[in-house]
């Protein structure tokens, strides 16, 4: 086995791991920024950028909600009426999670 | 946009990204005691633990991560390993090009800096401050540095202290993290036409997530918004 083999084997490997996951998600963090400083931002793209938060937010939760049941989707309602009506970022995340448990505990 | 609001960087900026930072504490906190604990109970070393909350510091992919851990390494594993983190971790891009032409005025190192801290969460409470207007990209990195300082706290306190923590579920904590990503929404909402993005990425999310396991809604949904985005004119 090559030297670097007999290294990745040792208890180094475990750093080499981790240096390795550190490498390939700061290059993920990175390239968004390196890939537009060089992209001119057309009206195009800047509409597509400006739907990417409230996409990511419904891609990420939407799946997540629904198998949790109907439990899920009346707290995350309760949630966002709260924060609607306060504009209170906290206020509305402690809304949906007290609503969350009390739901639960009568169940 | 009026002329002042030119991307700037203050101390000032700093002390209201800490400040803003709060309402992310909860998910940060319970997301990062559950890692600590799964990462103790797999037998990963305290070292190797905070090593990854420090420097992978991505919570989803560290979960991943601890299911293909290795005791021993060789190359085949290591490549696995980092080919399933970047895979987990791709939707960062687009979270970074979103905010390039927020710092694209600034000093390189602190760029990076801000870059190496990206979270959603963070992310998304910065989206939220420059939506309204804040062009201090202190805030953005006053915001990312206490977001780190929670997540490595909370992973050596699950390291250690995990099977102490009550129910989560109990407390609908096992949530807390969508319901925080659905709060940020409000203020995103500028009425029903720019949403019509959204319902498409919520959809492909879904069919994504029923048809393929893994991660991999997160990013099908979003690029699909932004695509969406892009031709709705």
């Amino acid at each position: 086995m090559s030297t670097f083999g007999t290294i990745i084997a040792s208890p180094w490997g475990s750093v080499i791991a981790i240096a390795a996951m550190t490498l390939v998600t700061f290059l993920c963090r990175i390239a968004g920024v390196v890939v537009m400083s060089r992209v001119r931002i057309t009206p195009r793209i800047e509409r597509g950028l400006r739907a990417l938060p409230g996409s990511i937010i419904l891609a990420t939760i939407l799946p997540v909600v629904i198998d949790n049941g109907w439990p899920a989707m009346i707290a995350l309602a309760a949630a966002i009426t709260v924060m609607a009506l306060t504009r209170i970022d906290i206020v509305g995340l402690l809304a949906g999670l007290g609503t969350l448990a009390v739901i639960r505990a009568l169940g | 946009m009026p002329p002042t609001l030119r991307p700037h960087f203050s101390a000032q900026g700093l002390r209201h990204g800490a400040r803003a930072a709060l309402t992310a504490f909860p998910g940060f906190i319970m997301f990062a005691l559950a890692f600590g604990t799964a990462a103790a109970q797999k037998g990963l070393s305290l070292g190797e633990t905070l090593g990854l909350s420090a420097f992978v510091y991505a919570g989803a992919s560290q979960m991943v991560g601890l299911e293909i851990w290795q005791q021993v390494w060789t190359p085949t594993t290591i490549l696995t390993i980092m080919t399933v983190t970047a895979v987990v971790n791709a939707r960062m891009i687009m979270l970074g090009a979103t905010l390039q032409p927020w710092l694209k005025h600034e000093p390189l190192p602190r760029t990076a800096l801000n870059l190496f801290l990206l979270t959603e969460a963070g992310w998304l409470i910065g989206t939220r401050y420059h939506n309204e207007g804040g062009r201090d990209v202190g805030m953005l990195l006053g915001c990312a540095l206490i977001l780190w300082l929670v997540w490595l706290a909370a992973t050596f306190a699950g390291f250690f202290a995990g099977a102490l923590v009550p129910e989560p579920k109990r407390f609908g904590l096992d949530l807390v993290m969508p319901i925080f990503f659905g709060v940020m929404l409000v203020p995103l909402w500028k009425g029903a036409k720019p949403a019509l993005p959204w319902i498409v990425a919520g959809l492909v999310s879904l069919i994504v997530h029923a048809l393929v396991p893994g991660y991999l809604f997160i990013i099908a949904g979003a690029l699909a918004g932004v695509i969406a985005g892009m031709l709705i004119e």
